[in-house]
């Protein structure tokens, strides 16, 4: 496994069954009286979050100290981001307190890999987990979908996944559909023309999954179906002329979970917009797979913090 | 990310040119069970609040195998456990991580129970101190003891069995090797081997 977890490119199928067969155990502790593993007794862990978030920070920081790391948050609100250090300042100063791991979040696409590359150049050792950069990667959340459904539907190999909503912001969809074609299921993504990012026709061909507007047509043949979050703060743009627009067109509404074979998983990362692209019918049906993705969370970042910080260090092994 | 780096200790499967000698063969190995079950029983006065826990891999189907021979005898089913000590290893810093195996604690769990940890080879007592500091997050076990198939020696901590198969003097260059029907294929008939080991044994 690679140093770094800043995309869904930093790991092989086999790194992927082994994140899932430790997340397999990891699952077990949470209903241990006592959630504590002493991996990473002793390591620090820094999540550095320039950008709101409520599960994914908690998440990481459970992880985190389920394996006996000390987790510190840091946000940029209350920072001295706020008082204008630039990012490369801030990473340089909080790896310099002697920190293990960082797990950063930022608004800017590619962050996570650009704070790898100022720390290589400093030979830091320390591994860099991405936890969302801007509207690219957020390999956690793809890895722990991968692994929900997994648990739920066996292996994804020709499984036929969709995966509907916002696709132009939405940095779930890029790591998840690399996730799952990895794993072999076929994925279909869907979206409404203003949605669907550009130069898709040839990056699917490419990366062999299929594309859609119609939601309709694609949910009967649908083995799970990932609904994504519309991103209201980034809707400024006009890509949609009324959310009621939106939810008749793409909104996985009372109507649509007729169109589902019995019992297709549904899937959100959250935070939820009930109503918007879910409804509460589909949120909280027997087949919603939600509070699973929350659970499943711990459980792979729990996975990921040990695989990445629990063996020898990148420059005891290789000398780097 | 390489999963079979990080073998039990002592229990390496040979490797190289030298097949090293047989020190217990299949008949052997049964006869050490069946005497490890009954001490067990005599220990305890009956299969009474006893739990048996094996540690992967092999200690697993030891534990079971020990089960049923108490059955046999005693007529009562013993609930068998299995206790991953991966998390809980003090040179997790020194290999490559390798995903935890399962860790099953049976339904009537472990507190006030005669738990009894199964392995096959004792050896610097490393892992078992780790299975201590595993057991103690699961429960509190009234009693624990240690069954292991052997003791090749060399201790690096103040640990001992309770009840040994077989004691097998060993040099520290000397590989032990444990195969059973249940993890090294059906085919496999069990046995416990002695080899040189051209790297000079396990590097702790």
């Amino acid at each position: 496994m690679k140093k770094h977890l800043l995309s869904i490119d930093d790991v092989t199928v086999d790194d992927i069954h082994a994140l899932f067969e430790t997340a397999a155990e990891m699952h077990d502790v949470q209903r241990r009286d006592v959630k504590k593993l002493p991996a990473l007794r002793g390591k620090t862990v820094i999540n550095l979050f320039f950008e709101d978030s409520t599960r994914t920070r908690s998440s990481f920081e459970i992880a985190g100290k389920w394996l006996s790391a000390d987790v510190i948050n840091l946000s940029a609100k209350g920072s001295s981001t706020s008082k204008g250090e630039s990012l490369r300042d801030t990473v340089l100063t909080v790896t310099a307190m002697g920190i293990d791991g960082l797990v950063m979040r930022h608004s800017a696409s590619g962050a996570a890999q650009q704070v790898a590359g100022w720390l290589r150049q400093e030979s830091s050792t320390i591994p860099v987990i991405n936890a969302g950069d801007g509207t690219h990667e957020h390999p956690t959340q793809a890895l722990l979908d991968a692994y929900t459904l997994t648990r739920r539907l066996g292996s994804l190999e020709g499984r036929h996944i969709a995966i509907v909503g916002d696709l132009t912001h939405s940095r779930v969809f890029r790591s998840g559909v690399k996730c799952l074609t990895k794993l072999g299921a076929e994925v279909t993504v869907v979206a409404p023309p203003t949605l669907m990012p550009s130069g898709i026709t040839a990056w699917s061909k490419d990366a062999g999954f299929a594309t859609s507007y119609d939601v309709d047509a694609v949910l009967p043949t649908a083995d799970a179906v990932m609904m994504l979050r519309v991103q209201k703060e980034r809707m400024s743009g006009g890509y949609f002329p009324t959310a009621r627009e939106y939810t008749v067109g793409y909104g996985l509404t009372r109507s649509r979970l007729g169109l589902l074979k019995e019992g297709t998983p549904i899937l959100h990362p959250g935070p939820m917009n009930r109503g918007l692209e879910i409804a509460p019918e589909a949120a909280d049906a027997a087949s919603s797979a939600v509070l699973d993705q929350v659970s499943a969370g711990v459980a792979i970042r729990m996975s990921v913090l040990y695989h990445l910080l629990a063996g020898p260090s990148a420059a005891a092994t290789t000398g780097e | 990310m390489p999963t079979h780096d990080q073998v039990p200790e002592g229990s390496a499967p040979v490797e190289s040119t030298d097949p090293g000698r047989i020190v217990l063969d299949s008949q052997d190995v049964t006869r050490a069970l069946t005497r490890i079950a009954h001490e067990i029983l005599e220990r305890n006065k009956s299969a009474e609040d006893l739990v048996l826990l094996g540690l992967p891999t092999r200690g697993v189907p030891l534990a079971k195998r020990i089960a049923e021979k108490i059955l046999a005898v005693e007529g009562t089913s013993v609930p068998v456990g299995e206790l991953d000590v991966t998390m809980y290893r003090d040179d997790l810093k020194s290999h490559p991580t390798r995903s935890p195996h399962k860790t099953v604690v049976p339904a009537g769990g472990i507190d006030g129970k005669t738990v009894v940890l199964v392995d096959d080879v004792l050896y610097s007592g490393r892992t078992i101190r780790a299975a201590l500091d595993a057991l103690s997050d699961l429960g509190r076990p009234a009693v624990v003891r240690l069954a292991v198939l052997v003791d090749r020696g060399h201790r690096e901590l103040p640990i001992r069995a309770d009840h040994v198969g077989k004691n097998l003097p060993s040099a520290r260059t000397e590989r032990v090797s444990v195969r059973l029907a249940e993890t090294d294929g059906p085919d496999c008939a069990d046995e416990v081997r002695i080899a040189t080991s051209i790297e000079g044994g396990r590097g702790a």
